[in-house]
């Protein structure tokens, strides 16, 4: 059918009327409904050497879940998916495919790629909506496998290692399992039904997830370690950054993470029904350029504020991905480029007034390949603020590393693993954010899937 | 869910509780804190651990009722059960041999100083305590301390218990007479830990607070509870809760305690109409 009937247009996205999106927490990518998404899936060339497949992290056979969904067999499209990912809906909507599958997708050379990452969401809701179903378990194989953290890999890891016949607990420090995706994206990204439907679905698995627990604290590896055959350190990148310039300190400034979690994981928009507030003022400034800018200036867009969000690069260089970045704009989030702050101003009280911040031009590409900015001598200037949140990133949580003595990490705190997940402690393996510093969902769920190999063929050797 | 087990009015509006927590109750050491939720919409707070029994699997912890979470708190009855403790956290008291050790504790912060008083004549310390409060019915847990206490000074700001001043003028004292001080540990609220690092300053001795900023998860996620220590920034949760009180910026301290003090208003007056 592949060249006779070219459809060059992508199926467009429908999303939430822009009144709702600028007041409420509701998801603003509606997804696609069956019409929209068989007349998608009707545009898939169904290459034979996939590039899409190869650009994936986890090696989704696309064109092959395509297939079967154009043949309306959504029971085996799903399945396709699962073979390597056992939640669609979750990467369908937080997935940078514009930058994996779709960027390497044949027919982006001639039209719009096909978006992948919308029909995936789709089979992913679909299941969702019926009931996600629970495979039946092979024969235990006696083993037990302590996963600490409750983000993607940890939930990923967990699912795999039990679908395969260990036994699993999971050790969650924060009250809910979820990880970033309950503390921090936000609902209008990715709503908590589809977060609580996948984590019912590891319950049900038979995986225990033990919350109110701080490995390193509560309990330390060396003690996992007498009661578990392998343990997975899955604790994600969860410490802020901070700017690191004069009055960091003063009142209304936050962190993104401090942000993110008052808001998402304890509801603090609904004080005083919920007990947690937050000082959410008139003008708010939100410094960085990623994803996490973009959540925490939407956030605050639909709390009431004018929002601004200043990054140091260029629009091209953010980091965010540009679904993010044109859907703050959409919303009215307003952008200064090119402008650093480099001190907080504070009233007679402790609180922030003012940021003053230097103009930035770009130099050289430096090590992450972008351009460097550079200050413009005598350039400074103030803009107003009574709330900013700072949005430059997270470093590793070092308590694990503290409290482990031999586990080797680099000067970032990043746990060193080998190429398939080992750490350097016998038994013990680390996947996501904690050995890279900062990624996405996607690509800590390949780790995940590499560890879970690694951790089933050790534990399967004869000792 | 975590079940009260005992609980007990030390003074009025100042609670114990004894709570059924074994996953930290085998592991917490003196000076350490765990982050409550009392509810499904509580929030998380902070509650440094009293005291604890490995056996029966409990801790103990002491607060004064000013908030809404800490009235809803006091509003559980044994049998009642809390939503989610989790802990041991921050680092514990560094428990070793100093020589003399003099204990601070003001107000709530009184029932801090107990474990560590403890511990501290356990490893064979001279322990000076001394404890004070407003008022002789605000003090609190005296023969606890007194009997770990080789030396043990009360004071009240209006007289009617021990001497009539401040725990600070205590310390002073002590510091002035002829006994070698090696060690000086303060809890109680932030403008009193203030001035006992002023008092201890010019005699040069070693002095420990323990701090007690705002917090939200407790594990070095948020950021909230940034303190600035010798001019560097630090995460109280996880660096802390103890500092060297001669590097530690109080004023900042003590302004980033009243950044909510608005909404604690309101969740205060919400939670005294549903309390009672």
């Amino acid at each position: 059918m592949a060249g006779k009937n070219i459809i060059k247009e992508a199926v467009p996205m429908r999303k939430l009327p822009m009144n709702e999106r600028r007041t409420t927490f509701k998801e603003v990518a509606l997804g696609y409904n069956l019409e929209e998404a068989l007349k998608e899936a009707s545009r898939c060339l169904q290459c034979t050497d996939p590039p899409c497949v190869k650009a994936c992290p986890l090696h989704i056979d696309v064109p092959g879940f395509i297939k079967l969904l154009r043949e309306k067999k959504f029971e085996e499209a799903l399945n396709k998916i699962k073979e390597v990912n056992d939640f669609p809906a979750i990467t369908g909507r937080v997935c940078p495919q514009e930058l994996l599958c779709q960027a390497a997708c044949v027919m982006g050379k001639i039209g719009e790629p096909i978006n992948i990452g919308r029909l995936e969401r789709f089979l992913g809701d679909l299941e969702i909506s019926r009931g996600i179903r629970i495979p039946s378990l092979p024969k235990s194989r006696e083993k037990k496998v302590a996963i600490i953290g409750s983000g993607p890999a940890g939930l990923m890891a967990a699912a795999r290692l039990r679908k395969i016949g260990y036994d699993v607990a999971i050790f969650e420090a924060l009250h809910k399992p979820g990880g970033v995706m309950v503390y921090g994206i936000p609902e209008f990204r990715l709503p908590r039904r589809v977060l609580e439907a996948y984590i019912d679905y590891v319950k049900k698995l038979g995986v225990e997830i033990k919350v109110d627990h701080v490995v390193g604290r509560t309990v330390t590896i060396g003690e996992l370690l007498k009661n578990y055959d392998a343990i997975l350190i899955a604790t994600g990148a969860g410490t802020p950054k901070f700017l690191k310039v004069p009055g960091e300190s003063l009142n209304g400034i936050y962190s993104a993470n401090e942000f993110l979690i008052r808001i998402n994981l304890m509801k603090a928009y609904k004080f005083p029904d919920y007990d947690t507030p937050i000082k959410v003022g008139r003008k708010v400034v939100v410094i960085g350029g990623g994803n996490t800018a973009m959540d925490v200036a939407r956030i605050a867009l639909r709390l009431g504020a004018d929002v601004t969000v200043v990054y140091r690069r260029t629009e091209r260089e953010m980091p965010a991905r540009r679904e993010e970045v044109e859907n703050a704009k959409e919303e009215g989030v307003k952008f200064m480029l090119l402008t650093q702050p480099i001190e907080f101003l504070g009233d007679e009280r402790g609180w922030v007034r003012r940021v003053k911040c230097i103009k930035m031009r770009l130099g050289e590409p430096d090590e992450s390949g972008r351009r460097r900015p550079i200050p413009i001598p005598g350039s400074e200037f103030e803009i107003e603020a009574d709330t900013v949140v700072i949005a430059i990133g997270a470093e590793v949580n070092p308590l694990i590393q503290m409290t482990t003595p031999g586990l080797k990490t680099d000067r970032k705190g990043r746990i060193i693993v080998d190429s398939e997940g080992r750490t350097s402690l016998r038994r013990v393996y680390a996947a996501g954010d904690v050995t890279t510093g900062e990624g996405t969902v996607i690509e800590a769920l390949m780790e995940a899937l590499k560890a879970v190999q690694t951790i089933d063929k050790d534990l399967s050797e004869k000792p | 869910m975590y079940r009260v087990v005992e609980k007990k009015e030390l003074a009025p509006r100042i609670k114990l509780m004894k709570i059924l927590a074994p996953h930290i109750a085998r592991k917490v050491k003196a000076g350490q804190f765990v982050i409550v939720r009392v509810h499904e919409k509580g929030e998380r707070i902070p509650l440094t651990v009293v005291d604890w029994n490995r056996d029966e699997g409990t801790i103990t912890l002491v607060f004064q009722e000013v908030g809404a979470s800490t009235i809803k708190l006091g509003a559980l009855d044994v049998g009642d059960h809390i939503a989610n403790i989790s802990g041991p956290l921050g680092n514990p008291t560094e428990i070793k041999r100093y020589g003399t050790v003099v204990c601070v504790g003001g107000g709530v912060g009184t029932a801090c100083i107990y474990p560590v008083a403890r511990e501290m004549k356990k490893a064979g310390n001279y322990v000076i305590s001394i404890i004070g409060a407003r008022t002789s019915k605000l003090l609190i847990l005296r023969d606890e301390i007194s009997s770990v206490s080789d030396e043990f000074h009360v004071t009240t700001d209006d007289g009617s218990e021990g001497r009539k001043g401040f725990v600070t003028d205590q310390l002073r004292d002590i510091l002035l007479s002829a006994r070698k001080v090696d060690l000086v540990y303060v809890v109680g609220p932030a403008i009193m830990m203030k001035v006992a690092a002023e008092v201890t300053k010019p005699f040069k001795v070693k002095t420990i607070v323990s701090l007690n900023p705002i917090m939200v998860d407790g594990t070095g996620m948020c950021g909230a509870c940034r303190v600035i220590v010798g001019g560097q920034m630090r995460f109280a949760c996880v660096h802390g809760p103890e500092f060297n009180a001669h590097e530690v910026d109080f004023d900042s301290l003590m302004s980033r305690l009243r950044m909510y003090i608005e909404e604690e208003k309101i969740a205060l007056e919400k939670a005294q109409r549903c309390v009672r």
